[in-house]
């Protein structure tokens, strides 16, 4: 694994996704009396001690059943109440799949789902606890808005945006520290950012793995090559405008993303390529159709070749 | 006690349900009826004697919710609605099961105002209904919710973890309905997936547990009657001994009556059958 020295004019220091929402639930909760919050014994791991403290009468744990959680944040739902439900991205997507699905997706009610340890960010707790599947789980679900956040003060926004949204909304957050890449971004739910020019290559790139794409470009510039970044932090709907856009003015796109390559980000822009008619050259970086071995997440990243090495090198070979 | 009139009104009821069901059965087509026979009698009371609801006010805040949460039961709980106001019983007959219609083999809150969720997958209901009465417990409100589940659907793991949480957030006010026919798609439930004893296994998840006869309109009402107040601390389960297929004699206790539908000369046979018997029952009254 190769350290690269970060440029900190790009990114602007660290915060953890999960404690800025944590934070902004309960400035919400005081303003909104129609927020609950429910969790499934992971109340400490999800931040949400504070909400927890602030109003006891509006936060339920229901212990370990993240099935019967989605059933009754339905039910809450369906009274008026406005729930946002938070646990690990593999149980908000799988172990609770179907009251998703049926219970709120089906009958597009307001539930907020905000689901951690996405992608191999659990690092050695290994593929139970990976949410790899879960975009491409969630982005099938009719009614269903998909997001993941690239940015951990995004997530301030992205609450009160969600909250603009009349059904669904399933947000991924990562376990760490993630970079502060944006200076007072406007977040628009299925709006892509730009979050860097350039016009020989696009990133394409949510979530987690936005330093990573970061790195690259900066490498990628410093041989010489222009390099936009796309942040389409909204998996779905996508903002197919902003793909197409990307695919005719740069002509190669790469997507990367912590999560399978397949059915997430990498094959939601495939779909839109395709779809359009644009011809490019274009590459899916993300774990590949494997369970992921144990690892800490960046060495998985590098591992599975979509840390800035890996996907600088991928760009390289598709320029050829 | 009431009185005997409303019994016998409410049975008369039953019978017309039952026979509206065959109906839907023959000019519908595929139906879940051997458990909407099974559930008649249940829903009857629920509908007819139980429910504060109004179908010209279907957001009234002060209405009992109920959870058809075997939703398979569609047809009891269109009839039951449609007795109600909620909807022409016309337009059951007319598009049940046809392109586009709003009345399909489970029921859809989106298509059916008064329909207070969707349901048809199994073991979904009780955790539902434990959010509304959660909900009313919030808001300080004081109507009952009131779900129907099957005793197959007790086989899924979720319905437990909604009991448990019932007991925990201590709901008084919800009121589950357990159809205990004995019967699930397969077969006979305790060839299948043994789930008794379920009255002491619902007891020793906190609940107050009453047995009776899914049939007996005069028990039932006692039941609704004798309810624990809102306010109390357990939410009270009642375990309905029924017949799947009850009332017609070759669909009673045979799991190929799960669903199915009949001909013209079929559907006469069993409204004479439902209803010579309820004559003989009538004479028997003293």
């Amino acid at each position: 694994m190769t350290n690269v020295s970060l440029d900190f004019t790009q990114i602007l220091g660290f915060q953890s996704a999960r404690e800025v929402y944590g934070k902004k639930l309960v400035e919400l909760g005081a303003e909104r009396k129609d927020i609950v919050v429910l969790t499934a014994d992971l109340l400490a791991s999800n931040k949400l001690g504070e909400f927890q403290m602030a109003f006891p009468d509006r936060f339920f744990n229901v212990g370990v059943a993240e099935a019967n959680m989605m059933g009754i944040a339905a039910g809450l739902a369906l009274e008026g109440w406005v729930p946002f439900v938070s646990t690990f991205a593999t149980f908000a997507s799988m172990r609770a799949c179907e009251q998703v699905r049926t219970d709120i997706a089906y009958v597009n009610l307001s539930v907020k789902i905000i689901a951690t340890m996405s992608g191999v960010s659990g690092g050695a707790a290994g593929p139970t606890h990976s949410g790899i599947e879960d975009m491409g789980i969630m982005r099938g679900m009719p009614n269903m808005t998909v997001i993941a956040p690239s940015d951990p003060l995004q997530m301030t926004q992205f609450v009160e945006e969600a909250l603009e949204v009349p059904g669904p909304v399933y947000i991924r957050l990562g376990r760490g520290d993630d970079p502060v890449i944006y200076h007072d971004q406007k977040i628009e739910i299925g709006k892509a950012i730009v979050a860097r020019e350039g016009s020989d290559v696009t990133i394409v790139a949510c979530g987690t793995v936005m330093r990573d794409a970061l790195e690259a470009r900066q490498q990628l510039e410093n041989d010489g090559v222009s390099v936009r970044v796309l942040d389409v932090h909204t998996v779905k709907p996508i903002d197919t405008e902003a793909v197409v856009a990307a695919a005719k003015e740069t002509g190669h796109v790469v997507t990367v993303e912590d999560h399978l390559t397949t059915g997430g980000l990498g094959s939601a822009v495939a779909e839109v390529l395709a779809e359009s008619g644009t011809s490019c050259r274009f590459k899916r970086l993300g774990i590949p159709d494997t369970f992921p071995i144990i690892g800490e997440p960046h060495e998985l990243f590098h591992y599975y070749g979509y840390d800035a090495e890996g996907i600088s090198d991928t760009v390289k070979q598709i320029l050829k | 006690m009431p009185d005997q009139q409303t019994i016998e009104h409410l049975k008369d009821k039953a019978l017309e349900m039952r026979k509206n069901l065959l109906k839907l059965c023959h000019y519908g087509g595929w139906l879940h009826v051997g458990g909407d026979l099974s559930i008649t009698d249940v829903m009857t009371v629920i509908f007819e004697y139980m429910l504060h609801v109004d179908p010209a006010r279907v957001d009234w805040e002060e209405r009992d919710r109920f959870i058809l949460s075997k939703g398979h039961g569609a047809g009891a709980l269109y009839m039951s609605m449609a007795n109600k106001g909620f909807f022409e019983p016309k337009e059951i007959f007319r598009t049940y099961g046809k392109l586009g219609t709003r009345f399909g083999m489970h029921p859809c809150r989106d298509e059916l105002p008064g329909v207070e969720m969707s349901t048809g997958s199994l073991g979904h209901g009780l955790s539902i209904a434990v959010g509304l009465a959660l909900s009313a417990k919030l808001k300080k409100q004081a109507h009952r919710v009131v779900a129907v589940m099957g005793d197959g659907e007790c086989d899924e793991g979720t319905v437990w973890e909604g009991a448990m949480a019932a007991a925990h957030y201590k709901l008084g006010n919800l009121t589950a309905f357990v159809d205990k026919n004995g019967l699930s798609l397969d077969g006979f439930t305790k060839d299948i997936m043994n789930i008794e004893p379920l009255d002491e296994k619902f007891s020793s998840f906190g609940w107050n547990v009453v047995n009776l006869d899914g049939h007996d309109v005069a028990a039932l009402v006692d039941v609704v009657d004798n309810l624990p107040p809102v306010t109390t601390e357990k939410p009270t389960v009642v375990i309905a001994k029924t017949v799947k297929g009850k009332g017609v004699a070759f669909m009673e206790n045979n799991y190929k009556w799960h669903a199915g539908t009949v001909d013209e000369e079929t559907l006469k046979e069993c409204c004479a059958e439902l209803d010579t018997k309820r004559e003989s029952e009538r004479t028997l009254q003293p």
